[in-house]
């Protein structure tokens, strides 16, 4: 399958997966921050490999990613990106410590940044699982604050194999109380090849033209 | 204006992708991974190509129409042509390398988590088929590196968020 010859139906149904699961990772948000939470229709971009360094600031833009591997019948990736001032305000925002400051030495930090990711993680694909009745599990956080490049590189290599470009759904979540310092994330969803054909089967749409 | 504009500039190579400069240009490539950037150069000629290179093997491809410069294998065998063809012999080239790093690390059954690795030899093993000598080297670890090289100086300077930044 080609990603030219995906259906004006298969795009709208991976971008509505993209809804659904950044909508309840939002839910997820608010709770765990205490603040009401937004994010914005997610977007569907089918993008050379140096262009999804461009999503988040060109490959040299130090990010703070959370890479999930997704087990199951649809493999894939989950990224959550963050800058380093927003790790740091959600850290500080689920701590109740606005003494904290976030570098990938401070244990507390990170692992705070990682249960968050844990849970928004979870929530986006149990999610999907629920609407696509396919089951998805996400593996155990692993977080790097490192070159956009570096990081992303990761997920993009299984489909590196077979294409020269990533489809990527794209979800922002915004932190939309102005007192807050903007708890802002990106969340990134990369299926694997081979994931699509099963996720449009089980909306029953692999034939739509 | 001044009349003296800048005179050189910076010739970028993304990923999967590979150029060849001369002086006083320079060539760079950023955020390298598990991901090796190779430079083959010959600092006489003041000239020097750079491939930043994906995976190791082109075997591996699934694809119908191969990108070439994603492959250890035909990028250098690419890029040593290009080189080549400009009036060199390979027994006049070098070569600098840098990435191969391991970012995440992921318990997988999954050979492509270790493909920094994968990558390092593999550039490795195509260069020594070819009888190019690897002058210097930084490869490994588990951190991103961007890479600018100076086909003039054959000076190769690295930079990364956590461990500063270096030339070799």
């Amino acid at each position: 399958m080609k990603y030219q010859q995906f259906s004006t139906i298969q795009l709208d149904a991976l971008k509505e997966i993209g809804n659904i699961g950044a909508g309840n990772a939002a839910t997820t948000m608010s709770r765990l921050i205490r603040n009401k939470v937004d994010m914005e229709v997610p977007s569907i971009e089918i993008v050379a490999f140096d262009d999804v360094m461009e999503m988040v600031g060109g490959p040299e833009q130090l990010i703070v990613g959370i890479l999930f591997q997704i087990h199951g019948k649809a493999p894939g990736m989950v990224y959550l990106l963050f800058t380093l001032e927003e790790a740091e305000a959600l850290v500080r925002q689920m701590t109740n410590n606005n003494e904290i400051s976030f570098t990938d030495q401070d244990e507390l930090a990170v692992s705070a940044l990682q249960e968050a990711g844990n849970i928004l993680a979870g929530s986006y694909l149990t999610a999907l699982s629920d609407f696509t009745n396919i089951n998805m599990q996400p593996s155990v956080p692993h977080l790097s604050v490192d070159m956009a490049g570096a990081i992303l590189t990761v997920g993009l290599l299984q489909v590196s194999e077979v294409y020269d470009f990533a489809i990527i759904i794209n979800t922002k979540i915004i932190d939309t109380e102005e007192s807050n310092q903007g708890i802002n994330g990106q969340l990134l969803l990369l299926p694997s090849p081979e994931s699509f054909t099963k996720i449009f089967q089980a909306l029953g749409i692999q034939d739509h033209e | 204006m001044s009349s003296q504009t800048q005179e050189w500039s910076i010739v970028k190579v993304g990923i999967a992708d590979l150029n060849v400069v001369t002086a006083p240009d320079m060539i760079r490539t950023s955020g390298l991974g598990s991901c090796v950037g190779v430079v083959i150069y010959n600092i006489q000629r003041e000239i020097a190509g750079m491939a930043h290179i994906m995976l190791p093997d082109s075997s591996l491809g699934k694809q119908e129409s191969l990108n070439q410069y994603k492959y250890a294998d035909t990028a250098i065998d690419i890029l040593v042509d290009k080189l080549c063809s400009r009036g060199l012999r390979k027994s006049q080239l070098k070569a600098k390398l840098a990435g191969g790093a391991q970012m995440f690390q992921i318990n997988t059954s999954n050979d492509i988590m270790r493909i920094g690795k994968r990558n390092i030899e593999a550039v490795l093993t195509k260069l020594e088929e070819h009888n190019i000598p690897v002058e210097s080297s930084d490869v490994g670890g588990s951190y991103g590196r961007t890479i600018e090289f100076n086909p003039k100086t054959g000076k190769l300077k690295i930079r990364t968020i956590t461990k500063g930044e270096h030339v070799i």
